[in-house]
């Protein structure tokens, strides 16, 4: 099995198209979302690579990779919706920069609550502080901060995962209603792949989800180094 | 061909975008320097909606779907993560649903002050 997946060049691919398929075919049955795509297709491919001893690597090479690939252009075509929504991005400025600097803040005084809780040393609470932000800036920041880059990627994993499955439940439990509001929360909270799930909710949804990966992206570039003198 | 052109003018803002990315020493990704761009050609004029929307569309839907390789790396991180675990679930379930509220409570309170309605949600 292992040496198949090795020649292969595109199982990685059948097994990720196939698994998430199967998720949204559950739900077609049940008539409701009873599994996440994202979520299910994650841990499928995570159980058949254990269980069949393959490697990252070489599920990732034989096709997954050329998902990935795919990741980049799509990330740019949340222009898309940002575009078609702007009129009422920028009616709602002070509120857009307003609930973005809080979900930082708030994200950051969490940090700071961890390396008090935990005693974490500099370079563990450092590779927190960029968890919230899409995977390149983060990953960056990690790095050039001192920061385990490995581990952020991680964290930023769960992150992105939790929010794409949880942003409904939790939306409804906060009572946010507000369809903007509900778009910046997920941006903010979960980068690109809680975006991918605030599309699904709606254009409005979509394009507020986006606007907070970029501001928040930059807001964090900016306090994560001061945050990173804390350690110290 | 309309998919075609449509598909021609998305690799080209992301070829564009990579470009930038080389140039400027920022850890910033190819991919918002590339929604920054777009947007901008879609608000200048340059670009219209329909010359993107199609093929866009397609990739924006299928974006949850292009995250399945990246969240199966988590397997790769099972040996660095050690110690940290807890700190790393504790911030990525507590902390992320904290954060999803914060901001949007705050972004809610300060749409509703701008719709004028004095509904406090």
């Amino acid at each position: 099995m292992g040496e198949y997946f090795a020649y292969s060049d595109y199982f990685g691919l059948l097994l990720c198209l196939g698994s998430f398929l199967a998720a949204r075919w559950i739900n077609g049955r049940m008539g409701r979302e009873v599994c996440n795509p994202l979520l299910f297709a994650t841990l499928a491919c995570g159980a058949v690579l254990v269980g069949t001893g393959t490697e990252y690597g070489t599920f990732y090479e034989s096709g997954a990779d050329k998902l990935e690939f795919l990741l980049t252009p799509a990330t740019i075509c949340l222009a898309i919706p940002l575009y078609r929504q702007f009129a009422l991005l920028r009616k709602n400025g002070a509120a857009v920069l307003a609930g973005c600097a809080a979900g930082v803040a708030a994200h950051m005084a969490g940090c700071a609550l961890m390396l008090v809780l935990y005693k974490m040393d500099g370079a563990a609470y450092i590779t927190l502080l960029p968890k919230s932000i899409t995977t390149a800036i983060g990953k960056g920041l990690s790095q050039e901060l001192g920061g385990y880059p490995a581990v952020t990627m991680a964290s930023i994993m769960v992150t992105g995962l939790f929010g794409a499955v949880a942003a409904p439940a939790l939306l409804k439990l906060f009572r946010i209603t507000e369809p903007l509001a509900q778009g910046l929360a997920i941006g903010t909270s979960s980068h690109a792949a809680g975006t991918s799930r605030a599309v699904e909710l709606g254009d409005v949804q979509g394009a507020a989800s986006s606007l907070a990966i970029v501001v928040t992206g930059l807001l964090t570039v900016v306090a994560a180094p001061v945050m990173a003198g804390l350690a110290g | 061909m309309k998919y075609l052109k449509q598909a021609v003018i998305i690799a080209a803002v992301t070829a564009a975008a990579e470009g930038i990315k080389y140039v400027v020493p920022l850890p910033v990704p190819a991919s918002i320097y590339g929604l920054i761009l777009l947007f901008g050609l879609l608000k200048s004029g340059v670009l219209r909606l329909e010359e993107v929307e199609d093929v866009g569309g397609l990739l924006l839907e299928l974006m949850p779907l292009l995250l399945v390789p990246a969240s199966v790396s988590f397997l790769t991180a099972a040996d660095t993560i050690g110690e940290m675990l807890a700190p790393v679930l504790i911030m990525g379930f507590i902390g992320t649903a904290a954060v999803m509220a914060v901001t949007g409570r705050v972004a809610q309170a300060g749409i509703r002050r701008g719709k004028g309605d004095g509904k406090r949600g």
